[in-house]
């Protein structure tokens, strides 16, 4: 799609960051989309054959699925979302720092609160249970 | 216990669902009296737009608009009905509780009752607060930024229907049925569905989820429309105040509405597929569910008052005639803020026995937000200081805000100290703080803006001498009703009660109901503002489109703006780019217009809206057909919508010469 003349009033309008420099950002080579593929299913092949396996005990074998889980995400971002430094002006990486902040405190905090409450208050709650 | 876990629900008909004829509140004289002049006035309203011929008028040039400026303006008009839905929810919980001591039960029943406080709380939050809040982001952002509209303009539309249809579903449970009886945050397990198996909670549930994506939307759009579409020049450290704000804050949606919309459909799980996320028994965990509501909640705050430092912020530069103190400082701030505002969640419930490792983390969270907002009050002080200040009502509603919110600053820091909160938790002193901080921020601000920026939308000035009423009644009215509230609350009395035993309170609730009587008086003269406003407007006329010599882009354009906002995108070189253009003796280009390329209306928007309308509350009565229905509705109108390819047109040279034209012809008129 050719961008519209400067004077559209939808989203082509030129901000300060060249408009065309985004439409020249690479959307990822075929190359690439084999490489996130194949890495996709290696890391999701794994945690099942851990699972079917059980070769590990099973709080590792949860903690190494979440482990990959999370490496699978990045690879989803590099590849598939084509996230890098540059990608809108740098917009991108900003916004995934300031959601992986937001994410951090909120399942982070959640986890440290929730831990105390429940070391504080469900013992009431388990008499209460059993009454 | 012998008590079954949810209570014996009335037979749920294939058709009708739930609802029956006893659903009509027809038993309480109030809520009937109520409906008879809210369904007169009605009549009588759309009756005159059809003897008036205005229907066609209303759907072409304001129903289906992607004008950001009539959204903008839609959604202040939007909030201001709210508000007084929520303010005669207010005075009627004054009245009440001057009225019920000495045995006397007062005149609202508890079931009435709980209603209205909980009513008046979710509408003067999501349906007042938020509407007004977008509305001014909305009709002052893209003009700030020197752009033609926002990046996503049918979206824009649809957002806005989206926060309507919620808003209809809370003004529905006033007649039909019953609003929640919980609280404005509805906390499980009081939410759930063993101890409110009305329709109430489903009420609240459906208002807010439709509203919030509205919300989350127009959160999108104006994050895309500040990052995108600033014109030629405006780096980042270059963009008014406002706009800076504005992106905080949409920021914060983004990322805190989704914790809201998760929230409450695990507990409407809880209620509709008797999952046990939020119960007491099965392994749920109602903490869990406070813990996340405030996740949300204490960023919704901030979320309401950013936006407003930053009215204040291009208010007290442009009447003082000086640049802003301390713009970057100003900026560092506001972001500060706005990651701040993640890390302070706890302290809305430190009775709830995290112990003292937690609430002391949290303490000292909330001391040290206070910060970057205190720097703010020192930047707008020193921006008056040796200014040449001008009194008009813009500049008054911001220093009575100075001094309010930062009375109701203090009164949260000394919240914030985890041992004095064990004492004023849930008290009126809770209940008169924040009433401190979000009237004198949130509702200062807006009155502030509305004066400011009305010249703008509309082309005059308004009122002085109304508005002047408006603002004292306003303020010393908010003074008398609240005031009382924190000597109660110190006394140790408790929020949301109906009746009192100890007849020496009863002089303080008095004063507070004098106090809510001023504010009313505060209302109706603002009303009266915009009436004798608009019947004078010839008098009241600007023509030069810069009635306060002000300093950003906004006051380049005509006013009201012509629908394409600028005839040429301007280019900046200063943070107050249209003080600069005048300083530089900027000459208007009179010639050389070209085609404008525009977005085309769209009634998807509005259509979108009622479909979730009948959605939602098909979903509150249980009627599946009618729910299953309107959801393939929406889905179909959405995919639909994609099809449409006739989404823009152009304005055409010789359209915009004649406009222009006409603005160069007033701009001589008034310098003659």
């Amino acid at each position: 799609m050719s961008p519209p003349s400067l004077h559209t009033a939808g989203h082509v309008e030129a901000g300060p960051q060249d408009h065309a420099h985004d439409d020249e950002e690479s959307h990822g080579s075929r190359k690439g989309y084999w490489v996130g593929f194949a890495l996709s299913a290696v890391l999701t092949a794994i945690p099942f054959w851990l699972v079917m396996t059980l070769t590990l005990g099973k709080q590792a074998t949860a903690l190494l699925i979440m482990a990959f889980a999370a490496v699978q995400m990045v690879v989803h971002m590099i590849f598939f979302l084509h996230m890098n430094r540059r990608a809108e002006g740098g917009w991108s990486i900003m916004a995934l720092l300031f959601t992986i902040v937001i994410v951090g405190i909120a399942l982070s905090g959640s986890l440290w609160v929730m831990y105390h409450m429940n070391a504080n208050m469900m013992p009431m709650q388990a008499a209460s249970d059993m009454g | 216990m012998a008590l079954p876990m949810t209570p014996s629900i009335p037979t749920v008909s294939p058709i009708l669902g739930r609802f029956t004829i006893e659903a009509l509140p027809l038993h309480e004289p109030i809520v009937v009296a109520t409906f008879v002049a809210v369904a007169l006035g009605g009549a009588a309203l759309l009756g005159a737009l059809t003897w008036f011929k205005l229907w066609g008028y209303l759907w072409k040039e304001w129903f289906t608009t992607v004008d950001h400026k009539r959204i903008g303006i839609m959604y202040m008009i939007l909030g201001i009905v709210m508000l007084l839905r929520g303010f005669s929810d207010a005075i009627m919980m004054r009245a009440q509780q001057a009225m019920a001591f000495n045995g006397s039960e007062g005149y609202l029943n508890a079931h009435h009752y709980d209603q209205v406080f909980t009513a008046h709380g979710v509408i003067m939050i999501f349906f007042v607060a938020m509407p007004i809040v977008t509305g001014l982001m909305n009709y002052v952002v893209p003009l700030q930024i020197g752009a033609r509209d926002v990046s996503f303009p049918f979206l824009n539309n649809f957002s806005f229907w989206m926060t309507g249809a919620g808003a209809a579903i809370v003004m529905m449970s006033l007649f039909v049925g019953e609003f929640a009886q919980t609280g404005w945050l509805a906390m499980p397990p009081l939410s759930g569905i063993g101890a409110s198996p009305g329709v109430g909670v489903d009420y609240y549930i459906w208002s807010l989820q439709i509203a919030g994506i509205g919300t989350l939307l127009s959160g999108v759009n104006l994050i895309a429309t500040i990052v995108k579409m600033r014109a030629p020049g405006m780096s980042m450290m270059k963009m008014p105040i406002f706009c800076w704000t504005a992106l905080c804050t949409n920021i914060l949606i983004v990322a805190a509405f989704p914790v809201l919309t998760a929230v409450l459909a695990l507990l409407s799980l809880d209620r509709y597929a008797d999952t046990a996320f939020f119960t007491n028994t099965l392994g749920g965990n109602p903490m869990m569910y406070v813990n996340l509501i405030w996740i949300w909640g204490h960023p919704e705050v901030y979320i309401l008052i950013l936006p407003m430092f930053g009215v204040f912020s291009e208010v007290v530069s442009t009447f003082s005639g000086k640049r802003l103190f301390g713009y970057t400082s100003m900026v560092y701030a506001t972001l500060v803020i706005t990651v701040l505002a993640y890390l302070v969640w706890l302290h809305h419930f430190f009775t709830m026995g995290s112990g003292a490792s937690v609430n002391s983390f949290f303490g000292i969270t909330t001391m040290i937000i206070s910060i970057p907002t205190g720097a703010k009050i020192f930047n707008w002080l020193f921006t008056m200081y040796r200014g040449r200040v001008r009194f008009e009502l813009p500049m008054m509603w911001s220093v009575a805000f100075m001094i309010t919110f930062t009375l109701g600053g203090m009164t949260g820091v000394l919240l914030a100290v985890p041992p004095a909160d064990f004492v004023l938790h849930n008290s009126l002193f809770l209940v008169a703080h924040f009433h401190n901080v979000i009237i004198g921020g949130v509702l200062f601000g807006a009155f502030a803006a509305i004066n400011y920026w009305w010249p703008k939308a509309f082309g005059f000035k308004l009122n002085q001498f109304w508005g002047k009423v408006s603002f004292w009644f306003w303020v010393i009215g908010f003074y008398f009703a609240f005031m009382p509230l924190y000597v109660l609350g110190l006394m140790g009395v408790t929020r949301r009660l109906r009746t009192f035993d100890d007849p020496s309170l009863q002089i303080w609730f008095i004063i507070a109901g004098f106090g809510a009587f001023l504010v009313a008086i505060g209302i109706g003269a603002m009303l009266m503002q915009f009436y004798v406003s608009i019947r004078d407007r010839e008098q009241l006329r600007d023509p030069t489109g810069d009635p306060w010599n002000g300093r950003t882009l906004e006051w380049s354009t005509s006013s009201p703006p012509p629908d394409y906002n600028f005839a040429f995108t301007p280019v900046i070189h200063d943070n107050d780019a249209w003080w600069d253009m005048k300083a530089r003796g900027y000459q208007r280009p009179v010639n050389g217009y070209a085609d404008i390329h525009m977005p085309s209306n769209t009634g998807t928007g509005m259509i979108l809206g009622g479909l979730s309308v009948a959605f939602g509350v098909a979903m509150i009565w249980y009627v599946w057909w009618l729910a299953a229905l309107a959801f393939v509705g929406i889905l179909a109108v959405a995919i639909g919508h994609t099809f449409n390819y006739k989404r823009d047109f152009h304005i055409p040279a010789t359209e915009v010469t004649a406009i222009e034209d006409a603005r160069t012809a007033r701009l001589v008129g008034a310098a003659a």
